[in-house]
């Protein structure tokens, strides 16, 4: 096990830049998620650390060393891919044997290792068959089997998820994480899905256009997003972000079509500059006359079974800006206004133009 | 055809049946023809029924060869036909499966162009090039060598860019997997691109076998010892002037046994041949 270093590293093809300038120390035995859209550089990044890419610029460290010029079989770290990548002609046996039989291991200390890490992953009545016999979930194991037996510093996943069923998925993720507990190893795990980094993850790196715009807790990149990028990409529906302008000394928020928000608490500091308010659909919930703070006339009502995601605009005519909110099915009308409201502590501020989270 | 009717059913078989009249006539005949003596198969009509000379003719051609024409054994063709036939696409199988490795697996400069150079040797196959090739092996000394007799063959882009499709289709992740594992390029190719090539090499063996088996015209220039003379060249060599002058039945039976190994190949590597030509899994 190591602490892994990644110090303001770059890396571009030829003109396009594909990260650009990215640090986190990573903790030894932490379980790190690495998220973001397609093509944010995630899987590049991980490959850098793999040494499966060339570092442009900055340096990598695992433990105490720089692997910046190291192989990848030098930097004693795992990698499990998307695919899999099995030897579709070797055994499950010699899938998981082949890399410690390079590095010249004794045939009984491949036995013994191979056989626990059959053991744990439950693999043990599979070893003698080949890949193409296996289901994807067991496919998977195998190349989760091959990263333990090695015993690595650092274990990589490459988005190891997606090509399976969401079922699967589900039992997947909970297996990771009990293996993860159980060996303790450093993981660095790379995905898409916002679900499987919100469980997986000790500390996440949300990731857009080759930088890291939020690093941090799961929850805290939930209750406070750094920046409105992450406000839209972590959370299900998306926050909800309403440009206007803070008026009446702090108190309300001027937007579109002559919506006048009141704020739940004021925001003195910022009258008269214009912000993008944000708050969460599922923060929102039905007012009782008197504390309503917003009022969108309902577009149209999605049901999700317990609870119902309400689409509406605000403003007269439907003239104001979009809005959603997750409520309770049992509450909510057809048609027509829907007052709402929401508490201070899930109000979000945020710079229009630099999108950067605005604090009191 | 999924729609079930007897009348189509009917006309296929016909179809069919008449394919295979057409194609396995011919090849009775021969065999008919084979079996009994010069005198017999003069006749006309020729008989249609197998004669009683069987043993006799094969055994004349095989060790004393024609009275007319050549009298080389063909045994000993047989024997030079199997070694060219081997050597062949042995020799293309294993230099071109490392030429494509190298292409797919490596970048060094002007890597495009070394496939591109190799790729348009395609259009240019033995025929085409005779003259210089045959200058070539000339000045080398090889005329009447099993060496001049396969070089030329052998230097082809056929079997190279079939394995670069082949290895095109192997996902880089494989490459990848492997170089975390600790592996080196080459035992990469050992332990993982060859075992799963196999069925690759298999189907091009059997068409590369059959391709040297029945080479004709190169072997025609190169050999004129007849030491050295392959089957399909002693065929022809025993084929001297008139109709009447040539021993039909011993050159029938000699062409029966050249038909022989390219169909035992084909039939023994079948299964492997078409599973290396449809083969996906991966």
């Amino acid at each position: 096990m190591a602490a892994v270093s990644i110090r303001n590293v770059f890396k571009s093809f030829g003109a396009v830049k594909v990260i650009q300038g990215i640090s986190m120390d990573i903790k030894d035995g932490e379980f790190v998620v690495m998220v973001g859209p397609s093509g944010c550089g995630k899987s590049t990044l991980l490959r850098m650390i793999a040494g499966l890419e060339t570092i442009t610029g900055g340096e990598i460290a695992i433990g105490e060393r720089v692997v910046n010029d190291l192989e990848p079989k030098d930097r004693n770290i795992a990698m499990v891919f998307q695919n899999y990548a099995l030897y579709p002609h070797m055994s499950v046996y010699d899938n998981m044997a082949y890399g410690l039989r390079i590095r010249g291991r004794s045939k009984a200390d491949i036995e013994a290792r191979v056989q626990k890490a059959a053991a744990i992953l439950e693999l043990s009545k599979f070893l003698g068959r080949k890949p193409r016999e296996l289901s994807g979930g067991q496919r998977q194991r195998v190349a989760m089997g091959r990263a333990i037996v090695r015993e690595p510093l650092v274990f990589l996943f490459d988005e190891p998820l997606s090509n399976l069923d969401a079922k699967l998925r589900v039992q997947m993720r909970s297996e990771l994480q009990s293996l993860h507990q159980r060996l303790g190893t450093t993981t660095l795990y790379v995905t898409h899905d916002q679900v499987e980094a919100m469980t997986l993850a000790h500390r996440m790196m949300v990731m857009n256009a080759g930088r890291a715009e939020q690093i941090g807790a799961p929850l805290e990149v939930y209750s406070k997003p750094a920046t409105t990028f992450v406000a839209g990409f972590i959370g299900s529906p998306p926050m909800n972000l309403i440009p206007g302008r803070v008026a009446d000394g702090g108190k309300a928020l001027a937007a579109d079509g002559d919506v006048r928000l009141r704020l739940p608490e004021p925001r003195p500091a910022f009258e008269g500059r214009n912000v993008l308010l944000g708050v969460r659909p599922e923060h929102l919930e039905i007012s009782e006359p008197g504390a309503t703070l917003l009022e969108p006339d309902i577009d149209f009502i999605e049901l999700l079974g317990s609870d119902s995601l309400v689409y509406g605009h605000l403003g007269a005519d439907k003239s104001g800006p979009r809005m959603a909110a997750r409520l309770h099915t049992s509450v909510v009308a057809k048609e027509g206004r829907l007052p709402l409201r929401f508490s201070a502590e899930h109000m979000h501020l945020f710079d229009p133009e630099s999108g950067k989270r605005l604090e009191a | 055809m999924v729609e079930k009717r007897p009348l189509l059913d009917l006309f296929a078989h016909a179809v069919l049946v008449l394919g295979a009249i057409v194609v396995a006539f011919p090849i009775y005949v021969t065999f008919v023809a084979s079996t009994r003596t010069f005198e017999e198969i003069m006749q006309v009509p020729m008989p249609l029924l197998p004669g009683e000379h069987f043993l006799e003719n094969y055994a004349q051609v095989l060790f004393a060869g024609t009275t007319t024409g050549s009298r080389a054994a063909v045994w000993n063709m047989l024997l030079n036909s199997t070694i060219m036939a081997l050597i062949v696409p042995l020799g293309k199988i294993s230099i071109s499966i490392l030429s494509s490795f190298a292409i797919v697996y490596f970048r060094f400069p002007l890597r495009n162009f070394f496939f591109w150079m190799i790729f348009v040797t395609l259009m240019l196959p033995v025929e085409v090039r005779i003259i210089p090739t045959f200058q070539v092996i000339s000045n080398l000394g090889m005329l009447n060598t099993f060496a001049g007799l396969t070089l030329p063959l052998i230097a082809s882009a056929t079997a190279t860019f079939l394995f670069r499709q082949y290895f095109m289709t192997i996902p880089d992740e494989l490459a990848e997997a492997a170089r975390m594992d600790g592996a080196g390029p080459m035992r990469f190719f050992w332990d993982v691109v060859l075992p799963l090539s196999k069925t690759t090499m298999a189907a091009l063996f059997v068409i590369q076998f059959i391709y040297g088996w029945n080479q004709y015209l190169w072997p025609l220039l190169i050999t004129s010892d007849e030491s050295m003379y392959t089957t399909v060249i002693g065929i022809k060599r025993m084929i001297v002037g008139g109709d009447a002058a040539n021993e039909w039945n011993l050159i029938m039976a000699t062409a029966m046994l050249a038909m022989l190994p390219p169909a035992l190949v084909v039939l023994l590597m079948q299964r492997w041949f078409v599973k290396g030509l449809v083969e996906t899994e991966k």
